[in-house]
């Protein structure tokens, strides 16, 4: 979904651009959701996450936790996944990434509730300091997550491409999809018919604590995480 | 002297913490292995590519994890990450000096993938859960498979990053950054511009390392004690310092030198005399070129 009709289906028609604004890729803005200020902050146009693109978010949630306390945030998730440039990682683009999901961790903390939502496309590194950092991470259903493209995935594992296509139909663990993002407790859940109804439930009950791996156990789609993670805290 | 880079994960732990005080949990006889490898072909360990448990660093008791490079190039999986997080929340229950992780790590494994995605975004959570509790998370980097990907993500999360000048951090490997930009992007078979990109020497002229250490388990156990006792909490006030530090250090390259090597000019740019010489200094010499600009504001 276009970033814009999501706003328009979030928040109504009634304040124009609902205060987001886009800057290239980059959307910042504050939103009057039910009666309520909410911080936007997200990416667009399948963003690839470089240092610019991280300390721009980094920045607007850093502003939030200094200006607003409390206030909730919410982030629009569309990315390509990290900048694929040797001046990006000649910067420290790790860092700058590690900077963004530790000002959202600290958000989080601090008391901001922190929602992501996948409105369009979600690839590894640009998800993994966005949503998956967030108190919770809904999608729509129609968005795509993924950590890599098959053809690059076969060039980087050296497994035949039409054995990983044929994989990826059936295992959750390995294919893309929301659904099976959902099914490991990546994705939390998918927002379907009202959704502004969808956004004011997430906001309500997003939890505080990470409860991912005992999502991804009780939904099937990551049967041992949860499970390892208990015998070591048990290990003699 | 012994090179850390060519010691296995389990005889980096036998070495840089104190003799035979490495108690493993979930240990290779528990077989704890990967369910997903075996569909695909391949062999899975009986470790999942990690070691972790309890060990005793100068007499002190610290939490451990070391992942093994060989083994599908330390990739995080379901069960590997799963490892890793446990371990962590162990330590936030038990309380132990500090947690020290041994990474060597392309990041997420791609046989397992959207499972170790969501894995490495619980190992940071945790991390951040353990920082924020005043336990001090280390992080040694110095294997040859660098620390890439999720991981290096995991250790800019750290308290304290210790490196080897072979050592290298960063996001995404030269390889994988050819393959999709070209060779003249980054020709990663040019070994010196791969260094000068994401290896020790570079890390610690900007700031990014804490330590530089010298090839050499003795050299790397001697930074973990130093650094285990120093508990840098996450305030807001260091967040915006970290930011500043970043949106300076970006501005630096706005207008790289035609003809001049970017490293070169950054490490030039950031104060560093004899930017051109740090290729060839020892690693003693390239500790003392580190400028003031490098950890302006974020140090301590």
């Amino acid at each position: 979904m276009n970033w814009k009709d999501l706003a328009v289906a979030l928040f109504g028609t009634d304040h124009g651009l609902h205060g987001i604004a886009a800057d290239g890729d980059f959307l910042h803005g504050t939103v009057v959701f039910d009666g309520r200020p909410l911080t936007v902050i997200g990416t667009t146009h399948h963003a690839p996450i470089g240092v610019r693109l991280a300390l721009a978010q980094a920045h607007a949630v850093l502003e939030t936790i200094r200006r607003h306390p409390g206030r909730p945030i919410l982030l629009l998730i569309d990315t390509q996944g990290q900048q694929l440039r040797r001046r990006d990682e000649l910067l420290g683009i790790n860092r700058a990434m590690a900077h963004l999901g530790m000002t959202i961790d600290a958000a989080r903390r601090g008391g901001h509730r922190v929602l992501g939502v996948v409105y369009d496309q979600a690839l590894s590194g640009g998800f993994i300091t966005s949503g998956l950092i967030a108190d919770a991470c809904d999608a729509l259903p129609e968005a795509e997550i993924r950590v890599m493209r098959i053809p690059a995935m076969a060039r980087v594992t050296k497994l035949p491409e039409v054995m990983l296509t044929e994989l990826s139909k059936a295992n959750p663990v390995f294919a893309p999809g929301v659904d099976n993002y959902v099914a490991m407790g990546g994705v939390r859940r998918l927002w379907r018919g009202d959704l502004a109804a969808c956004l004011r439930e997430a906001l309500a009950d997003a939890p505080t604590r990470d409860e991912r791996a005992r999502d991804g156990a009780d939904r099937g789609g990551r049967r041992l995480a949860a499970d390892v993670i208990t015998r070591v805290l048990d290990a003699a | 002297m012994i090179s850390y880079a060519e010691c296995s994960a389990r005889e980096r732990l036998a070495r840089v913490f104190d003799a035979g005080s490495f108690h493993e949990w979930l240990p290779p006889s528990a077989r704890v292995s990967s369910p997903h490898l075996a569909v695909l072909g391949v062999p899975s360990a009986f470790d999942d590519g990690v070691a972790i448990g309890r060990a005793m660093l100068d007499g002190r008791e610290v939490f451990v994890a070391a992942q093994e490079g060989e083994f599908m190039g330390g990739g995080v999986g379901e069960v590997h990450g799963a490892k890793l997080v446990g371990l962590l929340r162990r330590a936030l229950r038990d309380r132990p000096t500090a947690v020290l992780l041994l990474a060597e790590s392309g990041g997420v494994r791609l046989h397992e993938a959207n499972a170790g995605l969501i894995a490495v975004s619980e190992v940071m959570r945790a991390v951040l859960d353990v920082r924020a509790a005043g336990t001090p998370v280390i992080v040694l980097i110095g294997g040859s498979n660098g620390c890439f990907g999720g991981m290096g993500i995991v250790a800019r999360c750290a308290d304290h990053v210790v490196m080897s000048d072979i050592g290298r951090l960063g996001m995404s490997g030269p390889e994988v950054i050819e393959a999709s930009h070209g060779v003249e992007e980054f020709d990663s078979r040019d070994r010196a511009l791969v260094w000068r990109t994401t290896g020790g020497k570079h890390r610690w002229l900007s700031g990014d390392c804490d330590a530089l250490v010298e090839d050499d388990v003795a050299a790397f156990r001697a930074a973990a004690i130093d650094a285990m006792l120093m508990s840098r909490p996450v305030t807001v006030a260091r967040l915006e310092a970290e930011h500043a530090l970043l949106a300076r250090r970006q501005a630096l390259l706005d207008e790289p030198v035609a003809d001049s090597d970017d490293a070169v000019t950054l490490w030039t740019r950031l104060g560093v005399t004899d930017a051109d010489r740090v290729a060839d200094a020892d690693v003693d010499r390239v500790r003392a070129l580190r400028p003031a600009a490098s950890i302006e504001g974020v140090e301590g």
